[in-house]
């Protein structure tokens, strides 16, 4: 595993930046795919993702890997689908794309089809409902706990902090559209954070002050 | 029925290019979308797809499938799965092509650090419209907050057998 680590840096001189052509075969590609959208529970998908892409393949880097998540992570979609798609056309053009995709997504598809047909059967069954009922409450938990991890830096940061519980407010008290809240407060808060910006370190030394006085 | 098939695809296809942040920013406005705008689905019938979601593998939102079986069988079912990933997926994947070319400008920065709050944001919603339909009496948050602190406190566990033992106690003690 590690000695596979150092081999897409010696590649990478000798390749143009993002392409990664010819590291991977279509059938290969559909595999490995296949194998993370079959085995990633529980929505801790970039953590299987790192694990295959650039651990046991070695067909990404830690620093490509990383500017493909920042793209998933900016643009609307899943990291999970978003990866695939990105990964695949760096790897194999827009055909590879479509692959990752059918890869990834196959397995989940199958197994949630399954239990939606089970699941008609059996809706007013009371030990069925009562399962779901305990998966719900239990993943209410994960969802707290991947938030809080995604946004601990976010949450320490007044401007940020501020930005977060407008938006928490429009959405959940205000019941204000999803649209109006993307067209509002993105720019806001891209209009807070305008390159060059000149109260940014007024800004953050104020930050630094009331988180002095706590 | 066509209109019908119509206003699911148009329905996830909104979804999907509203899902900044991922699958649990968009889940308030499905919530709306489905239950409210549409009488699709039931608060409860909701409740039981998202459950139904969080067992298979993969991507964490393949409940639109569901939701799509639901309203209009297999047809709908295909419809909801390529109106929620489609438009995002060749979004990404045209933006991705050109996305190295914005690499030196400082507008990228810009648009991540703003984005990363309103993510966090949007995911807390989601996270309380979920909540609301599934935080029924103190055993269901019994089992959301010793989830929440075995994953959060804990050493490396694995969210799915935290979920499957959601599941567990739901059988013998929420029936």
């Amino acid at each position: 595993m590690s000695n596979s680590d150092v081999q897409p840096a010696e590649e990478k001189a000798a390749t143009p930046s993002k392409s990664l052509r010819g590291r991977a075969s279509l059938w290969e590609i559909f595999i490995t795919f296949l194998f993370i959208g079959g085995t990633s529970f529980g929505g801790g998908v970039v953590a299987y993702l790192r694990n295959s892409l650039v651990t046991t393949k070695a067909w990404l880097d830690e620093d490509e890997f990383m500017s493909a998540l920042e793209i998933s992570q900016a643009l609307p979609g899943l990291n999970a689908t978003n990866m695939s798609v990105i990964v695949g056309d760096r790897l194999y053009g827009p055909i590879g794309a479509l692959i990752a995709f059918a890869g990834m997504t196959l397995p989940g598809v199958i197994i949630v089809l399954l239990l939606a047909a089970f699941y008609m059967d059996n809706s007013h069954n009371v030990y069925v409902t009562g399962m779901l009922k305990g998966v719900g409450a239990a993943s209410v938990g994960v969802l707290l706990a991947v938030t809080l991890q995604i946004g601990r830096k976010q949450l320490e940061h007044t401007l940020d902090l501020c930005l977060i519980v407008l938006t928490l407010v429009l959405i959940s008290i205000l019941k204000v559209s999803l649209i109006l809240v993307l067209i509002t407060i993105i720019p806001l808060a891209m209009f807070f954070y305008r390159p060059n910006a000149p109260k940014r370190a007024k800004l953050a030394s104020r930050d630094v002050e009331i988180s002095g006085n706590h | 029925m066509v209109t019908k098939n119509f206003q699911i695809l148009a329905v996830f296809s909104l979804l999907s290019i509203l899902a900044v942040g991922g699958g649990t920013a968009v889940l308030p406005e499905m919530k709306h979308l489905t239950i409210e705008a549409h009488p699709w689905l039931t608060d409860a019938e909701f409740r039981d797809i998202y459950s139904l979601g969080q067992l298979a593998p993969g991507p964490n939102m393949l409940m639109v499938v569901v939701i799509g079986f639901h309203i209009a069988g297999i047809a709908g079912a295909m419809l909801a799965f390529f109106g929620f990933f489609l438009p995002s997926g060749l979004i990404t994947w045209g933006t991705s092509r050109v996305w190295d070319h914005f690499e030196k400008s400082p507008w990228r920065e810009c648009l991540q650090k703003a984005l990363a709050p309103v993510i966090v944001g949007l995911m807390a919603a989601g996270l309380i419209a979920i909540a609301r339909t599934t935080i029924s009496n103190e055993l269901t948050i019994v089992i959301a907050v010793s989830t929440f602190v075995l994953l959060y406190f804990g050493r490396k566990i694995n969210p799915a057998l935290l979920i499957i033992g959601g599941g567990i106690v739901g059988v013998f003690f929420l029936r």
